[in-house]
């Protein structure tokens, strides 16, 4: 009797979800109380000032809107974590039931991973996961220069081979 | 089975397990900052908060005025920030600005709710008899719903640089959420080894499987200490701590707060903190079990050893954020940016390709 009702209770997804609401009442009513009702009601002075109000950027008066433009970069990170994150959703159940599955399961996510790892090579390659871009552009050009050297010099010795 | 068929005390004794880890937690972190702030102390050579401590009144007999080695102090600071004065910058988005700390709150307590800190145990006896699992909430997806769960704090701190109107703010803001997003994926990764190898995505049946298989640590190390590097990532503490880097942003997404909102930004980085360290507890160290003691206790008081392991394991962890906090220096971004995409990634990736080669092999 008793082993059945907790073979029960593990299957009562809803009873679950009545915990968990619990816990997030818990915690939004923890919020109320501290940010606003608490505070406001029983003991935070209010003095309104309109220089209290202002924004504040190391005592300086603001210029111009701070809704500033930033790095085109921080997109290009958004954009590459989309495709990482898409591909955790997949791997998840995959994850929880390769043991059961075994080897063809194995071969078709690796087929998945790699198309993946194809994409983020190629990332990596154009420089998209460097933050620094100029300076890393800066040293492929260094390094196309050398080896335009090495190869100059190279042919270079071969034809003195020759001439000699 | 219906819900109406759990007798009411269930559902009584069940919330008060809630009410219990919520509060053990809330009760917790004002020591924990203590402990950071002591720690911080002596490691750069100095006392640390050792004033506040027992009013000096009468009844307390000999204890009156006793420092009580300045444990009462974040108690004080609590106090501070509740008779703080509470105003919205002018410019500011009021609804977003009331709503950020809130978001950025909820979402990592709410993770917390998955982890199991011990077995269980029966309450009452013959037909009424009921079980109380030490886990909050029971799902069978219990590590997708912590990690998807905690990733909803990044909303709370892009809403939080956004609607204070302030390019400091704006500026932290998007770092942090350049940085948690960077670093969970790598973070990702490093658990789906873990969940391959025991076969399940809940969490107390992957800490049974780790108490027949060996801990975490030992069959899965390199998941271990990228789950470590991204737990730091995760929880804006140095050597990561760029969207508060004090020298160049002020205090970066919580500039303009003050008062109970910015020690709601407190309260969340510390229970990111204990969250992070309870997921490497539970993923890697092995839960509430320990060798020799038995993983699923029969009666209550053995099952009262679950989480007094647990919290012990726990609490080790945390010392060591609070160590490495105050001896590793802070990252250049560019640096932090290839050490999540270059170095963790594929290492991460690695490692789970690693581990599902050797899943086949040994299969077979």
């Amino acid at each position: 009797m008793a082993a059945a009702t907790f073979q029960e209770l593990l299957s009562n997804t809803m009873f679950q979800y009545f915990l968990v609401f619990v816990f997030t009442a818990f915690g939004v009513v923890f919020v109320i109380l501290n940010v606003d009702v608490l505070g406001k009601l029983l003991f935070r002075p209010v003095m309104p000032d309109p220089l209290k109000l202002t924004t504040y950027e190391c005592g300086e008066p603001t210029i111009g809107s701070s809704w500033v433009q930033f790095d085109i970069r921080f997109y290009t990170v958004a954009l590459i974590f989309i495709v990482f994150d898409v591909e955790v959703v997949f791997l998840f159940p995959w994850a929880a039931v390769f043991a059961k599955l075994g080897a063809p399961a194995f071969t078709k996510v690796m087929i998945f991973v790699g198309v993946l790892a194809v994409g983020f090579i190629n990332a990596w390659k154009k420089g998209d996961l460097d933050w620094v871009t100029s300076i890393a552009a800066h040293d492929l050009a260094a390094q196309k220069d050398a080896r335009l050297a090495r190869a100059r010099q190279r042919a270079l010795e071969t034809e003195e081979r020759r001439a000699a | 089975m219906v819900l109406a068929e759990i007798s009411a005390l269930e559902v009584l004794a069940n919330t008060l397990k809630v009410l219990v880890a919520f509060g053990a937690i809330m009760a917790l972190i004002p020591q924990l900052i203590w402990i950071e702030r002591k720690v911080a102390a002596w490691i750069q050579h100095r006392a640390g908060p050792n004033k506040v401590g027992l009013p000096r009144w009468k009844i307390l007999g000999p204890l009156a005025g006793f420092h009580l080695w300045g444990l009462l102090q974040p108690l004080a600071d609590v106090v501070k920030l509740l008779f703080k004065e509470d105003f919205v910058p002018r410019r500011a988005d009021k609804i977003l600005f009331f709503l950020a700390p809130a978001l950025v709150f909820v979402p990592i307590a709410l993770a917390f709710a998955v982890i199991p800190f011990g077995w269980g145990s029966w309450f009452g006896q013959g037909e009424g008899a009921f079980f109380v699992k030490y886990q909050i909430f029971d799902i069978s997806a219990g590590v997708l719903f912590a990690f998807a769960v905690s990733s909803v704090a990044v909303h709370g701190l892009t809403l939080a640089g956004w609607s204070s109107y302030n390019k400091y703010s704006q500026m932290g803001a998007v770092r942090a959420s350049a940085q948690l997003i960077s670093y969970e994926a790598a973070m990702f990764m490093a658990v789906l080894a873990v969940v391959m190898q025991a076969g399940t995505l809940r969490l107390d049946e992957i800490v049974l499987a780790q108490t027949q298989h060996g801990w975490g640590i030992l069959t899965q190390p390199v998941a271990f200490v990228v789950f470590l590097v991204c737990a730091f990532a995760e929880t804006n503490r140095a050597p990561f701590d760029f969207p508060e880097a004090e020298p160049e942003l002020i205090a970066g997404y919580h500039l303009e707060y003050g008062s109970m909102k910015f020690g709601l930004f407190f309260l969340g980085e510390y229970f990111g903190m204990v969250v992070q360290c309870s997921l490497l507890t539970t993923l890697f160290l092995g839960g509430w079990t320990l060798p020799g003691i038995p993983a699923k206790p029969d009666n209550f008081w053995m099952s009262l050893t679950g989480p007094i392991i647990f919290s012990a394991k726990v609490f080790l962890l945390l010392l060591l954020f609070i160590q490495v906090r105050w001896t590793l220096p802070r990252f250049r971004f560019d640096q932090l940016m290839s050490l999540g995409w270059k170095r963790l990634i594929p290492i991460a990736l690695a490692n789970l390709v690693f581990t599902a080669l050797l899943g086949v092999a040994l299969s077979r």
